[in-house]
């Protein structure tokens, strides 16, 4: 590798001074004279048909200005994926006919101070019909469940199929062939991103009209045009200020605080500050997908493994936001770094009535890491194998063809795996220290069973 | 002896950018009067260093001091386009608009130079913030100087465009045939851990981690992510859940009182290596690094509590609770048989 000058050096971090001595300015530093107050209603059930919002009371409270409802909203979808053309959208950004979540924002208070909104929020009166919630993801699958989506079924709609497949080589007919079948069912229930800085977004209407938005987002493009969307207006008419997120880890790029900050500020002619606490970033931000995996490899006698067969059921929650494009990077890594021959998965991007899952750290394929290492460790154990030894032997090679059919090009597992021996003090064997990413697989027979079209 | 150990390792590899492409990313970049260049962008740096690491890769490729590289991003009035920081995506694309855009203003810079000094543009290199001819040294032209003379005397600009796009592609849906990255990254994560077994609890003593992630751009920024994630793997693996009785809503989190994260007292001692194999698209070889870090340290976990105490627990978190039950189950089963 070519030797650079500045690219390869330690510098220090540009930012790093001001992140610890408390100087850098986030969105929750940004003040505006008479700036207002927002706070949102939730649903307080799972599930649930809206028969009355009264916020008579609420609207009566002194210092409250401004209720913003699902009616105030030019169009009431949220569209994130839309944007990269996954559809349809099913997320209304205020509820108004129905609840699908406990939550779900119904209507925002805006009001002179914090407290005011806060307290104006208690003051709602919710008449909600409460219905039967779908928590469990196999259950959601049950012919006996509620069906929860407008388009009557309780998954995501991959191409007319109600799960996203993988399917490489003969699968059944290399299970057969295995002398060991190891099984296994993984789960994971939902985690919080949390960040340091909980969501926030102050919007200041400008005198000529536009609105400026300092937000936390990951993405300043991204909301900003959903935002626009949302807003039905061009995107002319925001200007989007961020660049600088106290922690993201994929939870803020759901577009969450934007809009009705925006149709807030356009209500009341006056800029608005939306911040959340860290227990609605707990409850009501998007987390992480709870996930069950089932496993099942077909392994011969001398390591190799020849078959693996996958259902994963990816818990959306209520909603869209990033779940189907997150079932979808999890059925392209089912296979891992190793080369099988054999590869067959069913990924389902599942409904429930939970807080909406989303984007977070590697989503998608995180899962499938730890059902696949878990399972290669079990293989080692079932068939008496050492487990570095496993790992080596199958780990994929440069010019091998992976499940999703894309040649392997940047392999370099083999040499992770010598690196971590030698760093965690564990003798390797020489022929395990021999080999290579870019070895052929002679010395290691991984390409023996070809059947799937292993071998270029 | 209630207190047993293990030892576990697990291997992973991640892919660079959005799944199936279709994410672009833009940057143009300026030079001031007196030498300094302007990067504009509308990425996001979300505490990772990304306006530090693309600092670097600007001043590299324009041949320039890193001080005189100012990044200027977060408006979307006054930059363009960038899909958004995630899918471990911003080093590698926003990096490569950035070379894209850099070496266009060098050719600028380069060509008023080549005016300055009576030389050809292609004879020209720049180094340090100083233009001089290849192969002589002492023939040479600082940057300022060739800036205000672009500027005040040629009327010319020296500036660049760049961005990087990988288009977007479909997938088989009944094969499941795509092309779901730019490139891949690989670690192996080995951790040992002491089991409780009175109490169920899992303390992790020691992480080591093995990590390729093509060329570094700032080693001790790779190394902060690869803690960072191992500490942030090491909460999912034994410690977090919104809902600790998933998938019943019972005891839904609201606070730090009841969801824990691991803190600085929690981490264990985390050794690292890195291995640089470039990517061949990548900017100067660069793999994205940011996502993976918390994934190999999850099944290693697991593996090592297996390896103590002989008991599977793949129902994430791996709680006491889950711990002594499955121990339970294990006891009853061998007196039972």
């Amino acid at each position: 590798m070519k030797q650079l000058g500045i690219v390869g050096q330690s510098v220090k971090r540009r930012d790093g001074l001001g992140h610890v001595t408390g100087q850098t300015q986030y969105v929750d530093d940004v003040f505006y004279p008479g700036m207002l107050w927002l706070r949102m209603v939730r649903s307080p059930v799972a599930r649930g048909a809206i028969r009355r919002i009264d916020t008579a009371r609420a609207e009566a409270l002194p210092g409250v200005v401004a209720i913003v409802s699902a009616g105030d909203v030019p169009n009431n979808w949220y569209t994130i994926l839309g944007l990269i053309g996954v559809g349809p959208p099913d997320e209304p950004v205020l509820a108004h006919e129905e609840v699908m979540y406990q939550g779900e924002p119904i209507c925002a208070v805006v009001a002179e101070t914090e407290d005011i909104a806060n307290e104006a929020t208690s003051l709602v009166k919710l008449d909600i019909e409460e219905l039967e919630p779908v928590l469990d993801v196999e259950y959601a699958l049950n012919a006996e469940a509620p069906v929860i989506k407008k388009w009557g079924s309780n998954t995501f709609i991959y191409d007319g199929m109600n799960h996203r497949r993988l399917r490489f080589g003969d699968v059944d007919a290399a299970l057969k062939q295995a002398d060991f079948v190891v099984d296994g069912t993984y789960r994971l229930s939902p985690i919080e991103h949390v960040p340091l800085e909980t969501h926030c977004c102050v919007v200041k209407p400008e005198p000529d009209g536009r609105l400026t938005v300092h937000t936390n987002t990951q993405a300043l493009y991204f909301s900003m045009d959903n935002t626009a969307i949302i807003l039905q207006c061009p995107s002319n008419q925001l200007r989007f200020l961020g660049g600088t997120v106290g922690g993201g880890f994929g939870g803020k790029v759901d577009v969450i605080t934007e809009p009705v900050t925006c149709i807030a500020a356009l209500k009341t002619r006056r800029p608005v500050k939306w911040r959340w606490t860290r227990r609605e970033e707990f409850q009501n931000s998007s987390t992480r997908a709870g996930v069950k995996m089932e496993y099942r490899d077909g392994v011969m006698r001398d390591g190799r493994i020849i078959a693996r067969k996958v259902r994963s059921l990816q818990d959306a929650g209520a909603y869209h936001r990033h779940s189907p494009y997150g079932a979808q990077k999890h059925m392209a890594n089912v296979g891992g770094p190793y080369s099988i021959p054999n590869v067959w998965a069913d990924v389902y991007c599942v409904y429930t009535n939970r807080q909406p899952s989303s984007a977070m750290r590697g989503f998608g394929v995180m899962e499938a890491s730890f059902a696949i290492e878990v399972q290669m460790e079990k293989i080692a154990r079932t068939i008496g194998m050492d487990s570095w030894e496993l790992r080596m032997i199958n780990a994929y090679r440069n010019g091998q063809m992976r499940p999703v059919r894309k040649v392997v090009e940047d392999a370099a597992l083999v040499e992770t795996l010598q690196a971590a021996a030698e760093l965690a003090g564990h003798e390797l064997p020489a022929h395990l220290r021999a080999m290579h990413s870019n070895d052929t697989g002679e010395q290691t027979g991984n390409h023996a069973y070809g059947g799937g079209g292993s071998r270029l | 002896m209630t207190r047993v150990r293990g030892r576990g390792i697990a291997s992973v590899n991640y892919p660079t950018g959005m799944n199936l492409g279709g994410d672009p990313t833009q940057a143009l970049i300026f030079c001031q009067p007196t030498g300094s260049f302007t990067v504009k962008l509308s990425s996001t740096d979300l505490g990772q260093g990304l306006k530090t690491v693309i600092g670097q890769i600007a001043a590299e490729t324009l041949g320039v001091p890193l001080e005189g590289v100012i990044i200027d991003t977060g408006d979307t009035d006054s930059a363009p386009h960038c899909m958004g920081t995630f899918a471990s995506r911003a080093t590698h694309r926003v990096g490569n608009a950035v070379i894209m855009a850099a070496e266009e203003a060098k050719r600028a810079l380069l060509e008023v130079a080549a005016d300055e000094m009576e030389a050809a543009p292609q004879d020209l290199v720049v180094e340090n913030g100083e233009v001089h001819v290849k192969g002589s040294p002492d023939r040479k032209l600082s940057v300022l100087d060739v800036a205000l003379a672009a500027h005040f005397k040629y009327g010319r600009t020296i500036s660049g465009r760049g961005i990087f796009l990988k288009p977007k592609g479909g997938v088989d849906p009944e094969t499941g045939a795509c092309d779901p990255d730019s490139t891949e990254a690989h670690a192996t994560a080995v951790a040992e851990v002491e089991v409780d077994t009175e109490t169920g609890e899992v303390t992790v003593l020691r992480l080591f981690g093995a990590y390729e992630v093509g060329r570094q751009v700032n080693p001790a920024m790779v190394e902060g992510q690869i803690v960072g994630g191992a500490v942030m793997g090491m909460g999912h693996a034994l410690m977090e859940t919104v809902f600790p009785y998933y998938p019943a809503q019972d005891h839904h989190t609201s606070s730090f009182g009841e969801y824990i994260v691991p803190t600085a007292m929690d981490a264990p001692q985390i050794e690292t290596v890195v291995l640089e194999y470039p990517s061949s698209n990548g900017p100067y070889g660069v793999k994205g690094v940011g996502e993976m870090t918390a994934n190999s340290p999850v099944p290693a976990i697991v593996n090592a509590i297996y390896d103590a105490v002989g008991v599977w627990v793949t129902d994430l978190p791996v709680t006491p609770e889950k711990v002594l039950r499955a121990l339970e189950d294990k006891d009853r089963a061998l007196s039972g048989s």
